[in-house]
């Protein structure tokens, strides 16, 4: 693999940062990035409506939507690719009001999100899904932060290093599904 | 007649759990080996290739491809001259489901109630059981283990008969359309045309079992599948559905008589992680 075309990018995301990216671009990501899936969302979600804080400070920060396969004993984690981002639409734009920055998935993503990626400046990635154990290599360190009844729904800590990911919307709101596939729709 | 113990089944099941979840069938890998080399965007290159190293590693490791180790769809095709004996069949199956898929760390994604509870059982039972009696005393175990991003992208239909070639073509097409990056593309194809609505859904499931590179045996249905596979890769969702011309690896059509006023159609997706393993007890 050539990696004259892949950004290097840290975590927590800055908005230099994100502005540097573009719909399209390989990258790899290292520094901390945060697990929560489906039931996650929903607590944090309603944690909000309550008047409650987060569990995890947010800012600047990156959600990985994972639930990965247990790991054996003496690895970091088990396999480790991303699920459906869509699921998460719904609670997607209550955090990036937060000051929630990036977000790891894969699928596509409502347009109550896009504007809201775009109105906070923020950026969704996209993981190759099924590309799973080869994730897991660039994680390098978990750790359980919160709601640990929910077992692989739970939200951890994970220390990645070079983290392969796709900048799929851009904080101009450009979505390269819909680039990416009308470039080679030939129908 | 032939006796065997369900336990022999449960041990099968198990290991068939595990192998199907670590190792990536020869000829699917192979097919996604050659899709590099021809795919035309440089994006959907380094995504195949990413794919490719990911079934490499997973192999070498004894790790899942994917962490969706899905529902356990076990096929049993039982030769009439065997009998059973033991206990209940299904529950053999289950059992080595059970152990398959807690001895060798792949997730459990079953739940008990698909609408209320939804609780997870913890072992990902019960698996999806289906029994062809077929002649002969033998039996053959095939487990195809079905994640939800792509079994979730589905779809069938009820077309009329005066709907035809083309509206079968259509109706797949925009299928994958609509599935786009979702089902984990390149895809599998699987296809099922006839019968009545149980049946129809069940031929699509069966045609995913086939070997990467085998075409249906009558030349119309093979040509229809070949047909059906290159206006698929015109579609242009690509790999990971991020654009390019290897949306698809294998389109595979099982059909089946049906009705004189039906025409039934149903095609059901597979990720590139088209995990399937059997074995001949």
């Amino acid at each position: 693999m050539s990696d004259k075309n892949i950004k290097y990018i840290t975590t927590p995301l800055t908005e230099e940062t994100i502005r540097g990216l573009k719909a399209g671009d390989s990258v790899r990501i290292t520094g901390p990035i945060y697990t929560a899936r489906d039931a996650a969302h929903k607590r944090m979600t309603e944690a909000l409506a309550r008047g409650e804080g987060l569990p995890i400070d947010i800012k600047g920060n990156v959600i990985y939507y994972v639930g990965p396969s247990p790991e054996k004993p003496g690895q970091v984690v088990g396999s480790a690719g991303p699920t459906t981002s869509g699921r998460m639409d719904q609670y997607t734009p209550t955090l990036l009001e937060q000051g929630m920055k990036g977000m790891i998935g894969k699928g596509s993503r409502s347009q109550a999100v896009i504007d809201s990626i775009v109105k906070n400046c923020a950026v969704y990635f996209v993981a190759v899904g099924g590309a799973a154990a080869v994730i897991s290599k660039s994680i390098k360190a978990q750790e359980l932060l919160a709601y640990g009844d929910l077992g692989p729904e739970a939200i951890r800590r994970y220390d990645v290093v070079d983290f392969p990911a796709i900048v799929c919307i851009d904080c101009e709101g450009n979505d390269f599904y819909k680039v990416g596939l009308a470039a080679y729709n030939k129908e | 007649m032939r006796t065997i113990d369900v336990k022999l089944v449960t041990e099968a099941v198990g290991k068939l759990c595990k192998d199907s979840c670590y190792y990536l069938p020869e000829k699917m890998m192979a097919a996604l080996e050659d899709s590099v080399a021809t795919e035309e965007s440089p994006l959907g290159k380094e995504i195949l290739e990413i794919i490719v190293e990911n079934a490499r590693l997973a192999k070498e490791t004894d790790s899942p491809i994917c962490q969706d180790t899905g529902l356990t769809v076990v096929y049993l095709e039982v030769g009439q001259d065997v009998h059973f004996e033991g206990g209940d069949l299904y529950a053999a199956v289950d059992a080595g489901v059970a152990d398959g898929y807690i001895n060798g760390y792949l997730r459990k994604s079953s739940v008990d109630d698909p609408l209320f509870e939804r609780k997870n059982t913890q072992d990902n039972t019960p698996a999806i059981t289906h029994v062809k009696i077929v002649p002969g005393e033998k039996v053959k175990i095939t487990v195809f283990p079905k994640g939800c991003g792509s079994e979730n992208m589905g779809a069938m239909k009820m077309l009329k008969p005066a709907d035809g070639v083309n509206g079968v073509i259509e109706f797949v097409l925009d299928t994958v359309r609509k599935a786009g990056p979702n089902p984990c593309p390149p895809v599998t194809v699987g296809i099922g045309i006839g019968g009545t609505m149980e049946k129809v859904a069940l031929l699509a499931k069966e045609s995913l079992f086939r070997t990467v590179g085998e075409h249906n045996p009558n030349p119309k249905y093979a040509e229809l599948e070949k047909e059906i596979l290159r206006r698929v890769n015109l579609t242009g969702v690509g790999p990971s559905g991020l654009g390019g011309t290897t949306t698809a690896v294998a389109v595979n059509i099982e059909y089946a008589p049906t009705h004189i006023g039906a025409l039934p159609v149903a095609v059901n997706l597979n990720c590139h992680a088209a995990r399937l393993a059997e074995v001949v007890l």
